[in-house]
């Protein structure tokens, strides 16, 4: 029995230990003659699914722009990207185990997921901030005393707000939403009074709204992330080819036109507009290419 | 892959100063809504699984019948959305109920109908001469069934009432949807924040056995010290002193 246990405690790490030393994601391209990008079913304007499974939105079309570079890189005649949906929940593990060669989508670059992936340079720096119906009057969040802030479960605003709550700015009431609609559900039904979340996810929903003028992103910055693609770690053969590719894309200006294309231009399904200008933080982050994780963004 | 069970040790930075106090006040959350479900579902569940089988009139077995059918009919999250997003829209008292009460609401007239059907399943199961003969007492159909019928047939139902009150814990886990904090809920938040899913659904995971498995505790306990010598058939399989 316990041999059995060892036999079997053995095979699995010998199973992992495969793909940990993979020789290195561009070879198993090419050997492959295939690609695994890590796409999302509903991260507002950075990444989304249209159904039958088409994936749009600004990370995802730039994924296809990197993988199109690699491929004139590596000279392969053909290749064929695969697409697989992540979630939160699971997006570094497929990541780490192989399953996903490089995922572009809405993941904050932080510390704690530096010990487990690698980040391609900065090409999203995310605003967390706060919709609040036109007519409340609430302009900061030393306004928010006394009312109730929603937030959605699973983000990384709930931390944020938990942050103010310890440093006690102002008593608040904290709802937390199963997912974005359901949040500003919340907010339009008068439950809650602000809705705390990433700029570009409020716009969103502003915009879908039934009346979009009944509400508006008020108040200050609260948190800033640094959205990039994930990739496995220790292949620095792969990053830097992921991060020529952007940095060709920023210089040609593709990059802009494609954050044209998905934050201020009509957007499928519906052909609402995110309207959300390019932020002097992402502006920054492309004029100076990096992979700093969010914490060195403090504030 | 490598462990980090330290990761319970870090500061979320809010209320609690660590993940793991922060894990044992969600546990907290889980069973005080659902014994307080379960404590809801038990009385509604005998009530309305009694009127199924109620012999004077047509109302009151049309009325509980009705009742299982909505409650059983319509998904639980289904049920839960309609107490805390479409009921206050009607009837804006509601709006102050806090989450965690219309969650024990939603999650104890669900399970209501579900009790509701093992009792009548008990109360059909007795022989029709048992209830006779406390009508022919000169008993009053109400209280031939709090003496004679009733506490028979729940001895019967405790094994199916069993797995009902473990499931009412796991059901609980749709309560993160109204916004208590209960363990699924720290499971998702805990994990974006950390990055470590695997350790903390594992743990969680493992708080959910334990509860499960304690419920089950508790009512094989239930049933024993109920237990009639010869009435019910369990008693002649458990008993090798025969």
């Amino acid at each position: 029995m316990k041999k059995s246990l060892m036999f079997l405690a053995a095979a699995i790490a010998a199973a992992s230990g495969t793909f940990a030393r993979a020789e290195g994601t561009l070879a198993k391209i090419k050997a492959s003659g295939s690609i695994t990008l890590g796409v999302r079913e509903s991260s507002g304007a950075l990444a989304y699914s249209l159904g039958d499974g088409k994936y749009v939105g600004f990370h995802t079309e730039m994924a296809y722009r990197i993988v199109s570079a690699l491929q004139k890189r590596l000279g392969l005649p053909k290749l064929d990207v695969k697409t697989q949906v992540v979630t939160s929940q699971n997006r570094v593990p497929l990541v780490q185990n192989g399953t996903v060669d490089l995922e572009c989508g809405s993941t904050t670059n932080n510390a704690a997921r530096q010990k487990d992936v690698a980040f391609a340079v900065t090409t999203y720096v995310e605003e967390v901030r706060m919709a609040v119906r036109a007519d409340s009057g609430i302009a900061s969040i030393g306004g928010l005393a006394g009312k109730t802030v929603v937030t959605t479960t699973g983000t990384t605003s709930v931390r944020t707000l938990r942050k103010r709550e310890r440093a006690g700015v102002g008593a608040f009431k904290e709802v937390f939403g199963k997912d974005h609609a359901d949040s500003f559900l919340l907010l339009e039904s008068g439950r809650a009074d602000a809705f705390v979340m990433d700029g570009q996810i409020l716009a969103g929903a502003i915009s879908r709204a039934k009346r979009p003028s009944d509400f508006k992103i008020a108040g200050e910055v609260l948190s800033v992330e640094p959205i990039a693609c994930m990739m496995r770690k220790d292949d620095p053969a792969f990053k830097k080819e992921v991060d020529d590719a952007i940095k060709a894309l920023i210089a040609s200006g593709e990059l802009a036109k494609l954050y044209d294309k998905w934050f201020l231009q009509p957007i499928p399904p519906a052909g609402t507009k995110v309207g959300l200008p390019l932020s002097a933080a992402t502006k920054a982050a492309w004029a100076r290419p990096n992979d700093k994780p969010m914490e060195d963004y403090a504030d | 892959m490598t462990w980090r069970w330290e990761v319970f040790l870090e500061d979320p930075g809010g209320r609690y100063p660590t993940y793991w106090q922060w894990m044992l006040s969600a546990w907290g959350w889980t069973a005080a809504v659902s014994v307080s479900a379960l404590i809801l579902a038990l009385l509604l569940g005998v009530l309305i699984g009694a009127l199924r089988t109620w012999p004077d009139g047509v109302f009151w077995p049309r009325f509980a019948g009705a009742w299982v059918e909505a409650f059983r009919s319509v998904p639980l999250l289904v049920q839960i959305f309609l107490w805390y997003h479409v009921l206050p829209a009607i009837f804006p008292a509601m709006k102050r109920v806090p989450g965690c009460a219309l969650a024990a609401l939603a999650l104890g007239f669900f399970t209501s109908a579900r009790i509701a059907e093992q009792v009548r399943a008990g109360i059909q199961s007795l022989p029709p001469g048992r209830r006779d003969a406390g009508l022919a007492l000169g008993l009053t159909t109400a209280q031939c069934y709090r003496r004679v019928v009733l506490p028979a047939a729940l001895r019967v139902v405790i094994p199916p009432l069993t797995s009902e009150a473990m499931n009412v814990f796991k059901n609980s886990s749709v309560a993160f949807a109204v916004s208590v904090s209960e363990l699924t809920m720290f499971a998702m938040q805990a994990q974006e924040e950390t990055s470590r899913g695997v350790e903390i659904y594992l743990a969680v995971t493992g708080l959910y056995v334990i509860s499960a498995l304690a419920v089950n505790r508790i009512m094989a306990a239930v049933e024993k010290r109920a237990r009639i010598p010869g009435l019910v058939a369990a008693d002649a399989l458990a008993g090798d002193r025969r």
